[in-house]
């Protein structure tokens, strides 16, 4: 359900940085750990983005697997869920991508001379 | 030249087609545009010396750009390219980066007048408000506690609150599913805590959002009671792993429900291996002198 105060928060971000502008394709960047439901994101984003300059606005997501570091061995390994156990037995890891949650690129319309 | 980039054509020729050229401008700020021209200029039959400027070419319309020449009705094209084209920005901004600042604004407030702020966390009926006004009840004479009350609906756990005797202030979210911090700093301010105080802020019950909305406050609560399942947290590691501390109420029903508290907290610690946890009854109060004491070390 908060998906549909983060694309409100995407369309926002987006429609200050077009200026006016159209915008043609919007990429974002959504880790597997970060909660968020990239199908959920485009559902909202097909009705919040209605009436602003994102409308006609292609969506486009990159989902960043979950990878974890241990903090006693260093050692760095795939995880699914923001939690895991090393191979050496410890539970204290960090997660080092997968909570990504970014609006990497957008491209507006331009009148190139 | 492009209006965006400054970016300037090869004005020397006319060029018949630019499919997809593709170039990076670093921009004096530091911003990065990578855009790419589709023009296709029909050919010109070598008479078209016609410069146009920038500033006028904006003013006509750009679709099927035709101009006639002066000396005749035959059609020429302008040898600059002048399409609508895409233009790609690099922007790489945290979707939460306007709740983030505002949480290090709260943050701030909070540290200069040396105050501890709770965000209290937990699915609904798991006995946030009734440890929260038994909390205060309790530590009245030894602490100044503020509350912020967020529901979706209802002032009724402000109401609650209120008959502790301390100041409440109740944020209806509406349709909202949690609290954010801007949220937190209108209430706040309605609020107007003192100096070496505590405020509780009670988020709306959801073990799913508030974990993701900082609200700049010092310390996350996340409170289970034993009548959910004992494997909530790893159900919700989310908000377990950003949780500072767990709260497990209700325990003077554990002789009556199937919780297992071991299990519960082995697996609290698995997502989060720092988390402090207490265990706490409200009815038979066992379990909360280590969480006042806990609390009053926060202040003095």
């Amino acid at each position: 359900m908060h998906e549909l105060g983060i694309t409100q928060n995407i369309v926002a971000i987006v429609t200050e940085c077009a200026e006016g502008r159209k915008v043609q394709r919007v990429l974002l960047e959504i880790g597997k750990l970060s909660a968020i439901m990239p199908d959920a994101v485009r559902f909202c984003f097909d009705v919040i983005s209605q009436n602003t300059v994102l409308e006609a606005a292609k969506l486009e997501i990159i989902e960043t697997n979950g990878i974890a570091k241990c903090l006693r061995c260093e050692n760095e390994f795939s995880v699914d869920k923001p939690f895991g156990k090393c191979s050496c037995g410890s539970n204290e890891i960090n997660l080092i991508a997968g909570e990504e949650l970014k609006i990497k690129e957008i491209e507006i319309e331009e009148i190139c001379v | 030249m492009c209006v965006t980039c400054g970016c300037s054509d090869d004005n020397s020729g006319v060029r018949i087609s630019n499919l997809e050229d593709t170039h990076t401008h670093t921009l004096p700020d530091g911003t990065t545009i990578t855009h790419t021209h589709t023009h296709s200029h029909p050919l010109d039959n070598g008479n078209s010396t016609t410069n146009i400027k920038a500033s006028e070419l904006q003013d006509l319309e750009l679709k099927n750009l035709e101009l006639e020449n002066s000396e005749g009705n035959s059609k020429i094209y302008p040898k600059i390219h002048s399409k609508i084209h895409g233009t790609t920005l690099s922007i790489e901004e945290n979707i939460l980066s306007k709740n983030n600042l505002r949480a290090v604004q709260n943050k701030e407030w909070f540290t200069q007048k040396n105050i501890f702020a709770l965000n209290l966390m937990s699915s609904p009926g798991s006995g946030k408000t009734t440890l929260l006004a038994k909390t205060i009840n309790d530590l009245k004479n030894q602490l100044v506690i503020n509350v912020i009350e967020g529901d979706q609906e209802t002032i009724n756990d402000a109401q609650k609150i209120r008959e502790t005797g301390c100041s409440v202030v109740q944020i209806n979210t509406g349709t909202g599913c949690h609290l954010d911090a801007e949220m937190i700093e209108k209430g706040l301010q309605e609020l107007n805590p003192p100096v070496n105080s505590v405020v509780m802020i009670e988020n709306v019950g959801n073990l799913v959002c508030p974990a993701l909305f900082d609200l700049g406050e010092t310390c996350k609560v996340v409170i289970l009671s034993v009548t959910e399942g004992d494997d909530k947290p790893i159900k919700y590691p989310h908000i377990f792993r950003n949780s500072d501390v767990m709260v497990i109420t209700k325990i003077d029903l554990l002789p009556y429900v199937n919780f297992d508290i071991e299990r519960c907290i082995e697996y609290a610690q698995q997502v989060n291996p720092d988390i402090q946890i207490f265990q706490v009854s409200v009815v038979n109060e066992s379990g909360l002198k280590s969480w006042y004491e806990w609390l009053k070390d926060k202040i003095i």
